[in-house]
């Protein structure tokens, strides 16, 4: 398998504190992979050096053999990496459908001035913009709600804008942040059936955060354990496991 | 009737402002700060419309039109060099400098234009007409027109064009906007042209209803139409429409009813009562600060 993104002795300290150390990983293209670790392991960390949020202090970060180190967030989303949120960070005041056509943003290109003088253009990119936001709404079921603010969204349809917003952003590689926080067990189930069914779909891969063990078990493939700011363990989720020190460091106090 | 047509004068000053105010508003909503040499870059555009007319000979809407671009320009120059480089530095130092560029401004067009007032050339049609009991001067007329259109596709601009889109989400939340693949500077760059052009209009209709312009008309213009933005709630569009409006009729009111010396007085007790009563304005959210 190809790797899509790649990172080598990837670390970032705050001061005296290393929150993240020599963190090595690889991730195949198609690949769902899962990263878990108790909390303040530095999960949501790797995901802002990821997007560019936090600029490593030691290591490289590679998408496709290209250094992201020195790109700003704007550029990483344009390259292919989109993102959301363990706290919903959806524009609020914005309607659903509005949303997502901000992470359409840099894909649907039609000048400033002919938006101005209301030129055929205009017309054209705005009509596909809206086509392809309805397109991506549909996918979760969403396309009813288009013209509803988004704040207004009950919250695990929310969370489900919040993907569709990202995956508007044609990304190659998608970090999903504890996507099934606050979800009831019905929700947690849909949710799973939707990661399998984009990841299809869309022809991307899969980072995924996450304390359900029950998802994370179900559907990665590989899974990570962090534990403080360093990797504990490696694997398939079988290996995961049956592995004492997790068990010792996560999963044990799990069950 | 003499009441409606107060009340009308003060509409047509009032969307002066409120062009103004949505300057500010704007920057403030996406730049997350407040551009006090605004004013000042009003000034300019009275000025560009000025030399345009008086010096090259262009036609009024030539004129106008080039004092809208250099003006936006002038705007994006400004954030480009006195503030961009201070971007994620405190407030104050963001305030201290803009009141630094608002001197600057002052001070180069008082080099070169010196502090005596120039006429503006008669640039809207003089004169008056009676509707039912009204009498309404063409200015003011011209005024509420030229105001409500550009208002009008500003607001078609931001909420239906995918740039009006950026801006939104920019305002509401730059860091997720960025990660959505928004960049943000030329976002906020954008943002200081819009807010420029428009003011440039709203320079000239100050030029042409008052004849006369110096190197400091836009200190008291500017902080009127920044005392309308705070009044309307400042980062909301619509909310410094009204805050203008009202400020616009306030102020007229006071003038016809009061006494001409008190309507300065007037405005700045709005201010000081909208800062006791409602600090987030009319229009404007109730700030919770983030843990």
């Amino acid at each position: 398998m190809k790797p899509l993104l790649k990172t080598s002795g990837l670390g970032i300290q705050f001061g005296g504190l290393k929150a993240v150390d020599e963190f090595n990983f690889e991730i195949g293209e198609g690949q769902l992979f899962g990263l878990i670790g108790p909390n303040g392991a530095g999960k949501t960390t790797i995901f802002n050096l990821l997007t560019g949020v936090y600029k490593p202090t030691s290591g490289k970060i590679l998408l496709d053999g290209v250094s992201l180190n020195k790109k700003s967030p704007t550029q990483i989303t344009q390259m292919g990496i989109a993102r959301t949120f363990q706290n919903i960070r959806l524009f609020k005041e914005m309607s659903v459908i509005d949303n997502v056509k901000v992470g359409l943003h840099h894909s649907h290109e039609y000048s400033l001035l002919s938006s101005i003088l209301h030129l055929p253009s205009y017309f054209k990119g705005e009509e596909k913009m809206d086509q392809k936001a309805r397109e991506l709404l549909s996918v979760f079921g969403l396309e009813e709600f288009a013209d509803v603010k988004a704040s207004n969204l009950p919250y695990g349809k929310q969370r489900q804008l919040e993907i569709a917003r990202a995956l508007a952003t044609s990304p190659k590689l998608l970090l999903l942040d504890e996507p099934a926080a606050g979800m009831n067990p019905t929700e947690t189930a849909e949710l799973m059936e939707t990661i399998a069914l984009i990841r299809k779909k869309f022809d991307i891969s899969i980072l995924l955060i996450e304390h359900d063990m029950k998802l994370v078990m179900g559907i990665c493939e590989k899974i990570c354990v962090l534990n403080f700011g360093t990797v504990l363990a490696f694997g398939s989720p079988d290996e995961i496991r049956n592995n004492p020190e997790v068990v010792a460091a996560y999963l044990g106090s799990e069950e | 009737m003499d009441f409606i047509n107060q009340i009308i004068n003060g509409l047509s000053t009032g969307s002066m402002y409120a062009l103004v105010a949505i300057g500010y508003t704007m920057v403030y909503g996406i730049g997350k700060m407040i551009n006090f040499a605004h004013g000042e870059i009003i000034m300019a555009s009275s000025y560009f419309a000025l030399v345009g007319i008086s010096s090259l000979g262009l036609p009024p809407v030539a004129a106008i039109a080039l004092s809208v671009v250099l003006t936006a320009a002038l705007g994006v120059i400004t954030e480009k060099v006195a503030y961009k480089p201070l971007r994620g530095k405190g407030s104050l130092e963001v305030l201290i400098t803009a009141i630094g560029v608002s001197y600057l401004l002052q001070n180069v067009f008082y080099l070169i234009f010196t502090s005596s007032g120039k006429t503006f050339p008669d640039i809207m049609p003089q004169g008056s007409f009676h509707l039912g009991g009204l009498h309404i001067t063409y200015i003011t007329l011209i005024t509420l027109i030229i105001s409500g259109v550009c208002t009008g596709v500003l607001l078609f601009f931001i909420h239906k064009t995918k740039m009006g889109k950026a801006m939104r989400a920019v305002s509401e939340d730059a860091g997720a906007a960025q990660l959505m693949g928004i960049n943000v500077s030329s976002t906020i760059s954008l943002a200081f042209a819009i807010g420029s052009g428009l003011g440039a209009v709203a320079g000239v209709i100050y030029g042409a209803k008052f004849s006369l312009i110096n190197p400091y008309i836009g200190a008291m213009l500017g902080i009127k139409a920044f005392i309308a933005a705070v009044l309307g709630g400042i980062g909301s569009i619509p909310g410094a429409m009204v805050g203008g409006l009202m400020i616009g009729v306030a102020e007229s009111l006071t003038i016809s009813y009061i006494s001409s010396d008190f309507s300065d007085a007037i405005v700045f007790g709005i201010l000081i009562l909208i800062l006791l009563i409602k600090p987030a304005g009319l229009f404007g959210k109730n700030v919770r600060e983030k843990v």
